[in-house]
């Protein structure tokens, strides 16, 4: 017998955990640039942070932090083009910073009002909490720029679970088969809820699945933003020139609980957490920056100052904002409202009434 | 003008559409080269080219997404499950994203797709291609849900379907697919979804139905005035919305009403025809409603699928009961 295909995936850092660089940067990774990527990062994370100790007291509902991948969210962010279309899940607040949302715009969706998908660039796909079905989305977005020879891409996120669902082998399979122009980035954290990585596939990578598909796919270490940013950038560019899809494993680990509505404690041991915080990605970036000089505890201070007032003031908007009127439940379903459902709008105006006169009427949040 | 069949007007109507619209594209399985596996695509391959006639993978999970992502950013996607029974793995995207995309988005993204399939049983096809599974789709907020019963209505309301700024399901009665030919003038003129036609007037009884029974109805009815009973027919045509402006006018005038459907009995569209007339206009009726329907049971294997569709006999049974119900 002889071999027919031959495949391998490679994989791909420059900036080691201890903040060394392990291979010659690229040319785009100037200072100022890692500098301001790093920046996005703590605002970030003291807005994650913010946002779990909002749900801890019962301000904001149930929220996924993003506590260990902000790395893979702002480079993505800032690796996209404005008329590129983000069709995120449900993890991706550094990127959505990045698309225009505002702080208070992520809390609103988590805080239980739907005009928190109002932000960003209009273009772009909405948080999407059932797993991987955004998959066939970005097929769809992809495949429309294509028949309209718009020279942009689509880029969807996923995490490692999601990547066992048909909806991303089927977009990816379609993908390869029409060479679109999307770039499918998985979080691989390690943990979907409470199931590790190796219990969800007996695939040594999750990068060797695009090869179903035909797309040319790799693993970046996603805690290294040089890394996730470089595969990124060149992806894009790929499907830019009309060289179809790239698949891109980011692996990183999730440091917090899945959900606030999750306790890791139950399944997984604190010794792997506290290694994998010796590898995060934002004191990696912090510790090249330190020693190529380019940042110091001076700036640290005066940037994690900035961040808190940011969050404070996206804080305060996000909790005197005032619940939608509930008739809006009926305002979006269609273009126009059908015949017959009048009736249950009224029905539930004069709930509405009824309820708001003794107290009971939509939840606010302060 | 020309003479054609319903699968025919559905050709036409794709035709005419991709003609005047060029946001309008195809997708599904077999629907290029091969026109379809009922020909309802023939032709438009050849007409409009690869690019604006997809077949895709194998995939109705991927077909349902590729649609979503096509209709957000500016196409009209038209796309094809091949036989009804087989859009279950396309649901997820119909639920929790077709339908309510629009919504999510408060308006800022919208899902303007069709999803056509064939339906019904009749034809002696294979296990999981004769199910009437309507309700499962109407059941969901957000879509809507049509079912043309002649050519014409076929031609028109496809139009309407693909003109909808909305996600649409258009359920074709394969049975009647070639059953009669009707004169259609291929002039771009649309129907409103949303209304029931009324397709024969009487005083006596309302019956209301949709699809392929259609034609058992208008049989079943004109036997009946052949008695001296007038039945007023009712072709639902979108079973959602439900137009029950027109059923509740009709059954008000009659007191009588029979609805007659293939799916499945418990929990239907007659269930929510039944519980609205129930509701709005009980003190109008002369007799309990009337159902002819499947039964809540499988679908059977062709051998036995005429036992379960509702016939002419078993309509006019009903017609001839409830008219002298209530006396």
């Amino acid at each position: 017998m002889e071999a027919v295909c031959h495949f391998d995936i490679k994989f791909n850092r420059f900036i080691d955990p201890q903040g060394n660089v392990v291979d010659r940067l690229p040319d785009w990774a100037t200072e100022s640039f890692l500098v301001s990527a790093y920046q996005d990062m703590v605002k970030t994370r003291v807005f994650d942070q913010k946002a779990i100790a909002l749900q801890r007291t019962g301000q904001l509902g149930t929220y996924p932090s993003t506590l260990g991948m902000e790395a893979i969210g702002v480079a993505i962010g800032l690796a996209m083009d404005k008329e590129d279309v983000f069709v995120p899940y449900y993890r991706d607040h550094a990127t959505l910073l990045k698309r225009g949302y505002r702080m208070e715009d992520i809390l609103l969706y988590w805080g239980g009002d739907e005009r928190g998908s109002l932000a960003g660039m209009p273009q772009d796909f909405p948080y999407c909490v059932p797993i991987a079905t955004q998959c066939g989305h970005a097929v769809g977005v992809a495949a429309a720029k294509k028949i309209r020879g718009s020279s942009n891409a689509s880029l969807v996120t996923i995490g490692d679970g999601g990547t066992s669902k048909g909806d991303f082998l089927e977009a990816v399979n379609v993908a390869g088969a029409w060479q679109l122009p999307v770039v499918f980035i998985i979080n691989n954290n390690q943990w979907a809820i409470s199931v590790p990585r190796n219990l969800q596939t007996g695939a040594k990578t999750l990068a060797q699945k695009a090869i179903l598909g035909g797309v040319p796919s790799l693993q970046v270490d996603g805690n290294d933003f040089v890394a996730v940013y470089d595969a990124t950038k060149e992806a894009l560019k790929r499907a830019y020139h009309h060289k179809g899809a790239t698949v891109i494993e980011c692996v990183s680990y999730r440091l917090s609980d899945h959900t606030t509505a999750d306790d890791a404690t139950r399944y997984r041991r604190s010794e792997e957490v506290s290694s994998a915080w010796e590898r995060e990605p934002v004191k990696r970036l912090q510790q090249y920056l330190y020693k190529q000089g380019a940042w110091n505890e001076h700036k640290e201070q005066a940037l994690l100052k900035e961040a808190q007032q940011a969050v404070e003031v996206a804080v305060k908007r996000y909790l005197s904002s005032e619940p939608e009127p509930a008739e809006a439940m009926f305002d979006h379903l269609y273009a126009e409202m059908p015949q017959g459902m009048e009736e249950q709008l009224e029905e539930l105006s004069t709930k509405v009434q009824r309820m708001a006169a003794v107290g009971k009427g939509g939840s606010s949040h302060g | 003008m020309a003479e054609v069949t319903l699968v025919e007007a559905v050709n036409l109507a794709l035709n005419h559409e991709m003609r005047t619209d060029n946001s309008v594209v195809i997708l599904g399985e077999d629907v290029g080269v091969n026109g379809g596996v009922f020909r309802a695509t023939q032709g438009l391959r050849e007409t409009f080219g690869f690019k604006r006639v997809m077949d895709t993978p194998l995939a109705e999970t991927l077909i349902g997404g590729l649609s979503v992502g096509m209709a957000a950013h500016g196409l009209k996607p038209v796309a094809e499950i091949q036989f009804l029974g087989f859009i279950f793995a396309a649901y997820e995207q119909l639920i929790t994203h077709a339908a309510r995309l629009r919504n999510r988005t408060r308006g800022r993204l919208s899902c303007p797709m069709v999803i056509r399939a064939p339906f019904g049983g009749g034809i002696h096809a294979p296990e999981h291609h004769s199910e009437s599974t309507e309700a499962l789709l109407a059941h969901i907020p957000g879509i809507k849900v049509v079912i043309p019963s002649s050519p014409q209505r076929a031609y028109s309301l496809l139009l309407a379907a693909i003109r909808d700024p909305d996600p649409v399901v258009f359920l074709e009665p394969k049975r009647i697919y070639r059953a009669v030919k009707q004169r259609v003038e291929d002039d771009g003129s649309d129907l409103p979804i949303g209304s029931c036609f009324t397709l024969r007037e009487g005083q006596d009884v309302t019956l209301v139905t949709w699809g392929a029974s259609v034609m058992e109805a208008m049989k079943a009815a004109n036997q009946m005035s052949e008695r001296g009973v007038e039945v007023e027919v009712i072709d639902v045509a979108t079973v959602k919305p439900l137009d029950m402006n027109t059923i509740l006018a009709s059954v008000r005038k009659t007191g009588r009403c029979v609805i007659v459907h293939e799916a499945t009995r418990s929990f239907g569209v007659g269930a929510e025809i039944s519980a609205q007339i129930a509701e709005k206009a009980l003190v109008d009726l002369i007799a309990p409603v009337k159902r002819v329907t499947g039964y809540d049971t499988v679908m059977p294997y062709y051998r036995n699928e005429n036992y379960f569709m509702p016939n002419e006999e078993e309509i006019l049974a009903a017609l001839q009961a409830i008219v002298h119900d209530g006396e």
